[in-house]
């Protein structure tokens, strides 16, 4: 044997001697089809993409930090209003500890100063009002209680209400009838005498609410600013002085630099400004401290877009200030937690993230898993059909035969992508379970695919059963079921694993194409169509490639990656096709 | 010859007898809520019948109100007589719907078919007779490549590149913008320019098995004795293949050209749905997933015809093309 020869026939020996027994090196018929495949270049770059993709989709998702359905949440700074400022336009009542200013008198009053008319009546209350400076008013009201009725100069009281009339009270009612006035003092508390023919009603008069439109705001939330307070406050104002006591406190008024503002302090520290202004929070509850609120008086003095002010955290914030008529919004840059969509492919997500937020690789790591398993599961399933169904026909041939190639010819005949469409549709119209779905699926795929190997087997065992061996199977008393699983069918497992590894890459194609309509695999299970699904969205398709081209490339690699196998295990299989 | 027609053609009514029995039974074994929710919504357009009435009229027409096999038969009456009921999605009789689009269908596929024709089985006998060569290894790859696109992927490719990217056509539809103003050789020059992007999807989607096909048996040809003959007796290489090899080969080219002839009429679900191409398979799309039955039925039906019509038109042509052939 010259050496050229040697290099392409191996297995027969350089012995020169006949006798030899190296002479001929016998290689099985296994290891010739190895041999046959091996030496074939696509079929082995076939062979380094599938186990590249089975290792990507069945390792990866254990090696990958990242779950499938793991969403993955980024922080976007984004202008939110914060408070709203506004000149306060409107009377704010403020009445006396214990007593109430109803509404109803509320309405009455802004009419009466409308009017200029010192008094108004109000669900049969009388009130009086005393002026107490700009825009602030004291509110009076008279509460009858007792009336007298005097005659020949001896009066008899009657109370009404429970009030107790003191003697007091009743001499200096005396008094003040006898020097004709219509109002009295008695510890403190005014009385006020109204006639009415022969009868007199003795009123307590006394403060009952104010009305101002200065905003009192406080330095500590919740701190009550009672009427008192505010009274003392607004006539401290009025009056221009620069201090003033309420009960046994002592306060400091101190106006705040070119503004319509006071800022008062107790005891050196600051304890509440009285403004126009009326600064609220956006989200009831809030506080807002004075320090912002002086911030934004001074921010629209100065008619500032932007300001800073010191935060509830106790940081520097710049805050945005927007004019919308006579109201002021004030903004401030909130962080809010949003979905990391279509993230770019970075060093954390290595293809970026999907429009769930969840990270692309690892997503094609697991549609990968179920591509390839959804292939596995169909392809045994056809191939058990298959074999059995084939075997029979084959093997007994006859009727038999004829009807089972009729059923073949049948279901070959149905149209299968549009019946997946419309199982896939019925199963979207009751949202069956994803995970449902998945078995439907292969079950679905198998029970049309079988036909094409049954008649491989069939045709196949058509020729193997006239051979000798199987004479010598009915010699010996082989059972039926034996003779054609055990004896004819093994001889067509060459065949049938060709056929099986192309027919893997139609599985996956097939399986990929349902997903990429929304029928298939659903969400939250990943495949690696319904990952190219997000093109439907004409946005996603001009921004996003890394969203469906590498779901798309994997599908074409692997799918190659069996076709290019399936090739070569043919031409290693058929010694006809001599490479 | 005129025997075995008919046997396959009788074989063929018998299979199709059964296939769209089973298609029935698919579709009838719908829950009847389907139905239901079919007829809510119908009548709730403007101008409908009520809902009771519109239920009773769909289950008598489709025969749904009777038992599977008593319905089947009620619709293949009608279906035999060439009625397949009104479509529920396009609301006028089915074979008229199909008549307005199927033609998109046929030009869409025909076009693809002499590209593939025109394509494959040049690059498969030129791969063949240089058996292993790097050519062979580039035409082999690039069949396969053919296959293994999934050809939704492939469209979306096609439309990136050349609707986004390059803006060279519109990314759906049939008609442009200004289809209306175009003179009728405008007209027809804008519908082509739309069908590009389908016409190359699908050719490259389906190319590669014909071309596979060319070349296997180009080989098998080539492998052959007379063809060592041909050799011997001093013939060029070139009258060697293209006389001689070729001829041959073309024996189960028509075979399986005959085999995809039908399929010019069935066609392209998925691309003609990314591209929105108003075809049957389009149309059909749009039916499946809003659960037409009565055009559904049709087109399943249709397909089925197609499939049987194929096989049938390859074996009359493997007899017609191979003397050697002679059916009894």
């Amino acid at each position: 044997m010259s050496t050229s020869d040697k290099k392409t026939d191996e297995h027969i020996s350089t012995s020169q001697a006949l006798d030899d027994e190296q002479r001929v090196k016998v290689l099985s018929p296994g290891q010739l089809v190895a041999k046959r495949f091996l030496r074939n270049k696509l079929a082995i770059v076939g062979v380094l993409i599938l186990v590249t993709m089975f290792l990507f989709s069945f390792l990866g998702g254990v090696v990958s930090p990242y779950g499938e359905s793991q969403v993955f949440r980024k922080t976007e700074s984004t202008w939110k209003d914060y408070a709203g400022a506004t000149y306060n336009e409107k009377w704010i009542f403020q009445a006396k500890e214990g007593q109430e200013f109803p509404s109803a008198a509320q309405q009455k009053f802004i009419l009466a100063t409308n009017q200029e008319s010192g008094s108004f009546e109000a669900e049969g209350i009388s009130y009086s009002l005393t002026k107490g400076g700009e825009d602030f008013w004291l509110i009076s009201s008279d509460t009858p209680i007792a009336s007298v009725l005097t005659l020949k100069g001896k009066s008899t009281y009657k109370a009404i209400g429970d009030v107790e009339l003191t003697e007091a009270v009743k001499e200096s009612y005396e008094k003040a009838v006898a020097a004709e006035e219509n109002s009295f003092e008695v510890d403190g508390v005014t009385y006020s005498v109204t006639k009415s023919g022969r009868e007199t009603t003795i009123s307590r008069s006394g403060e009952l609410a104010l009305a101002t439109k200065k905003v009192f705001s406080e330095a500590v939330q919740d701190t009550a600013m009672d009427f008192d307070f505010q009274k003392a406050a607004l006539q401290a104002i009025e009056a221009g002085e620069g201090s003033f006591t309420v009960g046994e406190a002592a306060y400091e008024a101190k106006a705040l630099e070119e503004k319509d503002a006071l800022e008062i302090t107790r005891d050196g520290e600051s304890f509440a400004t009285v403004s126009r202004l009326l600064v609220s929070p956006q989200t009831p509850g809030s506080f807002l401290s004075l320090k912002f609120k002086e911030a934004v008086e001074q921010a629209i003095a100065e008619n500032a877009a932007t300001f800073t002010a010191v935060n509830e955290a106790g940081e520097e914030e710049t805050y945005q200030l927007q004019a919308k008529n006579t109201q002021y919004v004030v903004r401030s840059q909130k962080e809010t937690v949003v979905n990391d969509t279509y993230a770019s492919p970075s060093g954390t997500h290595w293809l970026g993230t999907d429009g769930n937020g969840m990270d692309m690789l690892t997503r094609l790591m697991y549609g990968g898993r179920i591509s390839l398993m959804i292939g596995f599961v169909v392809i045994i399933i056809e191939c058990v059909i298959g074999v059995i169904l084939g075997g029979v026909s084959g093997y007994f041939g006859g009727w038999v035969d004829t009807v089972l190639m009729r059923v073949v010819d049948v279901v070959i005949c149905i149209p299968a992508m549009p019946l997946y469409i419309i199982i896939g549709s019925v199963m979207d119209y009751y949202q069956i379970d994803p995970r449902l779905r998945i078995y439907a699926l292969c079950v679905i795929l198998g029970l049309l695919g079988w036909p094409s190997i049954a008649r491989m087997v069939r045709g196949q065992i058509l020729s193997l059963r006239e051979q000798e061996f199987m004479i010598a199977t009915e010699a010996t008393g082989v059972r039926v079921s034996r003779r054609i699983f055990r004896h004819l069918v093994p001889n067509v497992i060459p065949q049938l694993i060709v056929i099986a590894t192309m027919g893997l890459g139609d599985v996956i194609l097939t399986e990929a194409t349902l997903s990429f309509l929304g029928i298939g695999v659903k969400f939250p299970y990943a495949s690696w169509g319904n990952i190219v699904n997000a093109v439907n969205d004409v946005y996603v398709l001009t921004n996003y490639w890394f969203v469906w081209i590498p779901a798309g490339f994997l599908i074409l690699i692997t799918v190659l990656g069996f076709n290019f196998v399936g090739d070569g295990l043919r031409d290693a299989f058929d010694p006809k096709m001599k490479r | 010859m005129k025997k075995f027609i008919v046997r396959r053609l009788l074989l063929g009514v018998l299979i199709l007898f059964f296939v769209s029995m089973i298609i029935y039974s698919v579709e009838r074994s719908l829950p009847t809520s389907y139905v239901d929710a079919k007829a809510r919504t119908m009548s709730q357009k403007q101008g409908a019948k009520p809902y009771e009435q519109l239920r009773a009229e769909l289950n008598a027409s489709y025969g749904l109100d009777k038992p599977v096999i008593v319905g089947y038969f009620v619709w293949l009456k009608d279906a035999v007589r060439g009625d397949f009921g009104d479509s529920w999605v396009w609301n006028q009789p089915v074979t008229q719907k199909f008549a307005s689009v199927i033609w998109y269908s046929f030009a869409l596929g025909a076009m693809a078919f002499l590209l593939e024709i025109m394509i494959a089985i040049p690059l498969g006998i030129l791969s063949a007779t240089k058996q292993y060569s790097k050519i062979d290894y580039a035409v082999t790859v690039f069949a396969l490549i053919g296959i293994s696109l999934p050809s939704f992927f492939f469209a979306t490719m096609l439309k990136w590149v050349f609707s986004i990217n390059l803006g060279w056509f519109d990314l759906y539809g049939i008609v442009g913008r200004m289809h209306e103003t175009l003179g009728s050789a405008g007209k027809l020059l804008d519908m082509a320019k739309h069908m590009v992007l389908p016409v190359v999807t699908l050719t490259i989607v389906s190319i590669g098995s014909l071309m596979r096909y060319t070349r296997t048996n180009m080989l098998e040809v080539l492998n052959a004795d007379y063809i060592r003959t041909a050799r011997a007796k001093g013939l060029s290489e070139k009258r060697v293949v293209y006389h001689h090899a070729f001829r041959n080969t073309l024996i189960p080219i028509i075979t399986i050209l005959g085999n995809m002839l039908p399929g010019l009429f069935s066609g392209a679900m998925i691309t003609e749905t990314l591209f929105q191409i108003p075809g049957i398979g389009y149309t059909s799309y749009q039916c499946l997933i809003q659960g037409d039955i009565p055009f559904t039925m049709f087109y399943m039906t249709f397909l089925a015809v197609l499939t049987l019509l194929g096989n049938l038109l390859a074996d009359i042509l493997y007899a017609v093309a191979d003397p050697r052939v002679r059916v009894n």
